[in-house]
């Protein structure tokens, strides 16, 4: 199987192992979506619920920055100045969900 | 001469330049730049619709028994029942279930794709990003059709009271959607279902652009000629970035 382009390049053959554990990914991804998908209709609506939808979205965006977008592969200072950063959106949250029940609180 | 150039080069240390602390082209370190900013873009918008959904009461009731109205923040799988073929079916959040699935499966292919990349295997590049490609093509078409069924809306409408563009206050059945008004809650909701998604679609279709020109540069044997595949990474990390959106769009339009 292993051959040269017209380039030199050398195509290096398939590895399984490698190959498989993307598969895996898409496999977790998939299930983790049905839960969400049979939980949406089997479980009271409430803030138990929300949160298990929020944990188990940010478990999917784990997988997909870390497998598919081999964000852990980078070098460590890459990969903090694009995670540190979003630490600014926990006092967004924070801020709109508080002006949200205090517009709440003035029209109802 | 030669060797004292090398000993100032060596007294230099790390501060002396060609170092390279990220260990990164600079193509991929600024489409990581780029892709941040894009996640405090999108976040803010899903923030936004948090802070306006709480600002308005929330259905209280059954399920089953839940009706329209701008008094009350709709329940997504009552809006969302909708799917091709079937003419006023009820089958809650299967076809946005299903748009998820494609959307996932292309980022899969993509990661495929990057993976033979690294092997400088060109026929594998090929054959993955024009599933890819595929892929995202069909996500597209769905959204035109999600988006088509909630501008159209129901047969039966719903009369709803609100102030139109003329500044009166009417009473009238409303069908679909518009920025003014629609038939399945208050006016932000549409409007931000419009925003949000829309925003998301955008990026979705240049998102195809880009996979077209990989695929087809690819095939030409432009990235052979080049020695490297890093054009498919890159074009990767933002087909990834897209899918990883739509999670997050998902879960807070869709479900909560």
């Amino acid at each position: 199987m292993e051959h040269v382009n017209k380039n030199g390049m050398e195509v290096i053959p398939r590895d399984p192992a490698k190959i498989k554990k993307i598969w895996l990914t898409a496999l977790i991804l998939l299930v983790i979506t049905s839960v969400e998908f049979v939980l949406a209709f089997t479980m009271e609506r409430g803030f138990l619920l929300y949160f298990i939808f929020i944990v188990l979205t940010v478990v999917k965006a784990k997988y997909i920055m870390m497998e598919f977008m081999h964000l852990g592969e980078e070098a460590k200072p890459l990969f903090y100045s694009i995670i540190v950063p979003l630490i600014f959106l926990v006092w967004l949250i924070i801020a709109l969900m508080k002006e949200g029940v205090e517009i709440f609180g003035v029209r109802w | 001469m030669s060797s004292t150039a090398i000993e100032i080069q060596s007294k230099r240390g790390v501060w002396g330049g060609g170092n390279e602390p990220l260990k990164a082209s600079y193509g991929k370190l600024m489409m990581w730049f780029f892709l941040l900013s894009d996640i405090f873009t999108f976040t803010a918008f899903l923030i936004t619709y948090g802070a306006i959904r709480v600002s308005y009461p929330a259905y209280s009731g059954e399920v089953a028994d839940f009706v329209s109205s701008n008094e009350h923040w709709p329940i997504p799988e009552m809006i969302f029942d909708a799917v091709p073929f079937v003419h006023g079916g009820h089958f809650p959040l299967v076809f946005v279930g299903l748009m998820t699935f494609i959307l996932i499966m292309s980022s899969v292919t993509m990661v495929l794709a990057v993976e033979a990349g690294h092997r400088n295997d060109k026929n594998d590049v090929v054959k993955w990003m024009l599933w890819t490609l595929l892929g995202g093509m069909t996500f597209l078409g769905c959204q035109a059709w999600e988006w088509t069924h909630f501008i159209h809306g129901t047969d039966e409408g719903v009369v709803m009271t609100y102030v139109n563009s003329l500044n009166n206050v009417v009473s009238e059945t409303v069908y679909g959607a518009n920025l003014l008004v629609n038939e399945y809650g208050p006016a932000p909701f549409a409007q931000l279902f419009f925003f949000i998604t829309g925003f998301h679609g955008f990026h979705v279709t240049i998102g195809v652009f880009l996979l077209f020109l990989a695929f087809y540069q690819a095939a030409v044997g432009v990235y052979e000629n080049r020695g490297h595949y890093e054009m498919v990474e890159k074009i990767g990390l933002y087909w990834h970035f897209v899918d990883l959106v739509w999670v997050f769009v998902f879960t807070f339009f869709y479900l909560i």
